[in-house]
């Protein structure tokens, strides 16, 4: 089962401390690969928030393919960032590590912001299909603010590796995972958390429906829903499906993952629409144990668990700096000086959301239908 | 040389001819008839026979040859009384002086085209090879990457839906205040939410007054003192007026087919009717005989059935092929969803049925475009109850394992795979495994199953099996009661004891499909198309149904 730390703050934080974080739950990860997804830069990229960033990792061939490539869309190149690798043994090192900050092309420059967002991800799948034969190119996430790095390895050997320590890299929205393989192979797509135009999920935990899932997901005729080499990339998809693609609130993607028993929705106010999503949408309904840990492009970080409630999963913090973690010794790592007594593990009907800025905490009910504050929710 | 035979002898047949031989033990058989008076077809008469003994008799061995007559019960050897295999005779034996043994040598269907006439029959297609369904195996088992749930324990969820279910996309809901409110005055298709085994067509007139009373009795308890709601189709035949106008009739599918019997009543009962069916079924074709039409034969339509089905008594009902009112499957076919849907307001879903055929995509397509279709129900080769011509039985027809895997994965190319529900039927517990090959078709990409033959065996004992045994439900001899309508033999059923029998037979299959689904980590939702799930062993079956070849 994988670890998960997410950190949301209003200051910039480094992700050493989430790799410090992983590190105190070591024993339930087997460094077959660690990911990190940063939202809201600082550091360096405190001044590009507004131009595409593309995350990824190139050999020399795959970087003049992904120039050839960027040029010919009409993407300027503004702004490179590589980390500076030291060799750690145990881990490969490939050729180019990148996060390249790009202009859009001039023919975009009115264009909707929809319009451009479409842009990045046909560029970035593009660009995974390239670069999908020989790994010559893996690219990651294709957006403005947001960065990705992964690599297979010990989370804290991989710290070393990158250099994270010493690189001006912060960010207000860190999240980390280090993969416990299960079920699917080792290869850095397959590696948490996953990303499609400014959403984000990792997990821990089987999705045991993913190929009805993915199936279904992939029948919706969205160039974006592609990929799956974890059964868990699926859970990033179902939100950006929910919330970006069907216009439902946030807190539907728990109605669409784990729905109420129909004698359970008596109490909701939206019971009628419930039943219709329960009906329309059951190939998307999760069955497995899974923790869901996310983000939204507004920077809500959310957490909710199975239907059965068979994860761990913790969210504390203070006003400020919120952490969302697979096990409390995370949390006491991030944030030690808490109220441990304001900690939400979340059950089965909880769905706890961090809004943007974490300066609360907002537990929203499913079997009541209704936002409370986090504050009541202590133990 | 002069033969012995006279040229009559010769046209006689040898009993190595027979799919069942009778076996009788003069030294056990006391002649009380009983054998004689239960056969179903008079392939046994007693007789006398002179016979050769050697007796002696006094205190000093005298051996003497004498002719006696005896009495012995004998088979007949005419082909048209062939013995059923049916053994109600071993049954009523009090001395187990008697019973058919099973003759792999016989050579039956060379000689039942007697007067030109193909042998019709009733039964299953006569197959006992094991189906694909049997042969597919549960492999993906979660224990230590991750905890498998407990059947016992945990709460699950075995329900499915009949009806056109909309495309999220088209969900008509809008936020307000944060919370998501449906559009007022958008029309939404029914659906019904039920148990994913559904009892198939058998109807009234096939099935005796007890079998069918029993039937829908076990379907009432089933769903409103088990909480299971299983729905059973009534197959073309109509529908008693009583329970037609009572609330019981939500539990029931009816069935329209290409003769429309019964029709003429459920027309005249919808002012009357206090709830509305399940659905409607359209029946396009069946398992037991594809491309042709229903059968009733004339000593089944007896003064009640002929009633409900609005026809004269003592005439065989044969149903045409096909509808016909059908063009063509664009106008026609959707003229008749929509005429049903109308008839019943817009409340009750209604959907097609047909044979298993390689087709079946092209219908399905066809399906997907029409906007009110509620399903497709598909009856794969291995499905029969009814009476039907051998060849139809044993020859034609399409088996359901990758005729449903192909439309489902028909619906995924389309997106529609939670749209348009797939209904399977035919040889479901084959072999005895209802829950298993009710998974494996789900899973291969079935919503719903359809089973028949199965609960006629395991509700009232149908004799019947894939060796030719009984099979006789086409001439309304049926031995057990169950597809006849003789007050003499159904009144040997016992209606109390099918609904209780089915009432067993349902629970017991909600429970093991609750030890397939549990080790998969599936409680919540149907695992419709979890193709990853099962595996079996033969690869090229592994291929045609995109599976996993395990060994």
């Amino acid at each position: 089962m994988c670890r998960l730390v997410a950190i949301t703050s209003n200051e910039y934080v480094s992700p050493l401390e989430n790799i410090l974080a992983l590190e105190t739950m070591k024993e339930g990860h087997d460094g077959s690969g660690m990911g990190l997804v940063m939202k809201d830069l600082g550091g360096v990229f405190k001044d590009l928030k507004d131009y595409p960033m593309l995350s990824g990792i190139a050999s020399k061939n795959g970087l003049a393919v992904l120039d050839d490539f960027m040029k010919k869309m009409g993407f300027k190149l503004i702004h490179e960032w590589s980390p500076r690798i030291r060799e750690v043994k145990g881990i490969r090192k490939r050729d180019h590590y990148f996060a390249r900050i790009y202009e859009y092309p001039e023919v975009f420059s009115e264009k909707t912001k929809e319009e451009k967002e479409n842009l990045l991800l046909e560029t970035r799948v593009a660009l995974r299909k390239i670069g999908q034969e020989d790994e010559n190119l893996i690219v990651f996430s294709f957006y403005p603010d947001v960065l990705i790095i992964k690599e297979v390895g010990d989370p804290i050997q991989l710290c070393e590796f990158f250099n994270l320590e010493n690189e001006d890299i912060k960010a207000k929205i860190i999240f980390a995972q280090g993969r416990q393989n299960t079920n699917y192979a080792i290869n850095l797509y397959a590696c948490h958390p996953f990303f499609i135009q400014g959403y984000s999920t990792m997990t821990n935990g089987e999705n045991t429906a993913f190929v009805p899932i993915k199936e279904f997901m992939m029948s919706r005729g969205f160039v974006g829903y592609l990929g799956y080499e974890s059964d868990s990339e699926v859970f990033t998809h179902i939100l950006h499906y929910t919330v970006k693609k069907l216009g439902f609130p946030l807190q539907y993607y728990k109605d669409v993952i784990t729905p109420l028993k129909d004698r359970e929705m008596k109490e909701r106010k939206d019971r009628y629409a419930l039943e219709l999503i329960k009906r329309s949408l059951r190939f998307l309904v999760i069955d497995g144990p899974n923790c869901v840990i996310g983000f939204t492009p507004d920077g809500t970080c959310f957490m909710v668990q199975d239907s059965k409630k068979l994860r761990p999963g913790v969210v504390g913090g203070i006003p400020g700096k919120y952490c969302l973690t697979s096990e409390v010794c995370g949390l006491d790592r991030i944030v030690p000086k808490r109220d441990i007594s304001m900690d939400i593990y979340p059950m089965k009907y909880e769905m706890v959301i961090v809004p943007y800025g974490a300066e609360k905490v907002l537990v929203w009910n499913q079997l009541k239908g209704e936002f409370v504050n986090g504050n009541q929710y202590g133990n | 040389m002069e033969t012995s035979m006279e040229i009559k002898d010769n046209q006689l047949l040898s009993i190595k001819e027979f799919p069942y031989i009778i076996t009788w033990r003069e030294d056990r058989c006391k002649r009380c008839g009983r054998c004689l008076s239960v056969c179903p077809n008079g392939s046994i008469v007693a007789t006398p026979k002179l016979v050769r003994v050697v007796e002696s008799e006094g205190p000093i061995p005298k051996p003497m040859v004498k002719a006696k007559v005896v009495h012995v019960i004998e088979q007949v050897r005419d082909i048209e009384k062939y013995c059923t295999g049916c053994a109600m005779c071993e049954i009523v034996c009090p001395n187990e002086a008697i019973e058919p043994i099973y003759n792999p040598q016989n050579r039956f269907y060379h000689y039942m085209n007697k007067g030109g006439e193909p042998y019709r029959r009733g039964g299953r297609r006569n197959d006992p090879s094991p189906s694909t369904l049997d042969r597919i195996k549960f492999i993906r088992i979660s224990m230590l990457t991750d905890p498998a749930l407990d059947a016992g324990r945990h709460e699950f969820r075995i329900r499915t839906y009949i009806g056109r279910l909309l495309q999220p996309e088209n969900l008509p809901l809008t936020t307000e205040d944060g919370l998501l409110v449906p559009n007022p005055d958008a029309f939404i298709l029914p659906v019904r939410e039920i148990f994913p085994v559904m009892i198939g067509s058998m109807s009234v007139g096939a099935l005796s007054p007890p079998m069918w009373e029993g039937l829908a009795m076990g379907v009432a308890y089933l769903n409103e003192v088990e909480g299971i709601p299983i729905v059973m189709c009534t197959g073309e035949g109509g529908v008693p007026p009583r329970l037609l106008r009572s609330r019981y009739i939500k539990y029931f599918v009816l069935q329209i087919a290409s003769g429309y019997f019964g029709w003429d009543e459920i027309i005249h009962s919808i002012p009357h009717m206090v709830e509305d069916p399940a659905a409607i079924e359209i029946k396009y074709g069946q398992g037991a005989k594809p491309g042709d039409g229903g059968l009733l034969m004339a000593q089944k339509v007896i003064k009640l059935i002929a009633k409900i089905r609005g026809v004269p008594e003592g005439v065989d009902l044969a149903s045409p092929p096909t509808h016909q009112t059908k063009y063509s499957i664009e106008e026609a076919v959707a003229k008749m969803i929509q005429s049903m849907y109308m008839a019943f307001g817009f409340r009750v879903p209604v959907y097609p049925k047909i044979s298993g055929t390689k087709t079946a995509t092209a219908v399905l397509n066809n399906l997907i475009r029409n906007p009110y279709a509620a399903a497709l129900a598909i009856d794969g080769e291995d499905g029969a109850t009814g009476a039907a011509y051998n060849v139809s039985l044993d020859k034609m027809g399409h088996p359901i394992a990758s005729n449903v895997r192909d439309c489902y994965l028909e619906l995924v190319k389309h997106g529609k795979q939670n749209e348009l529900p797939i209904i399977a039927g035919g040889g479901v517990g084959k072999k005895g495994h209802l829950a298993a090959n009710v998974a494996a078709l789900i899973m291969l990409g079935a919503s719903a199953v359809q089973v028949s033959k199965y609960i006629m065996q395991v509700t009232a004992g149908c004799l019947g099996d894939e060796f030719g045994r009984c099979n006789i439900c086409n001439t309304g001899r049926c031995p057990k009661g169950i597809a006849t309508q003789d007050p003499k033999l159904y009144r040997r059923l016992d209606s109390e004891k099918v609904a209780e029998r089915l009432v067993e037979v349902i629970r017991a299959c909600e429970m093991e499909l609750k030890k397939i689904f549990a080790p998969m980590g599936r409680s919540t939702e149907l695992p419709i198309g979890m193709s990853d799930g099962i595996g079996i062993d033969d690869k090229d079956m592994a291929e045609r149904l995109k599976i996993s070849y395990v060994c």
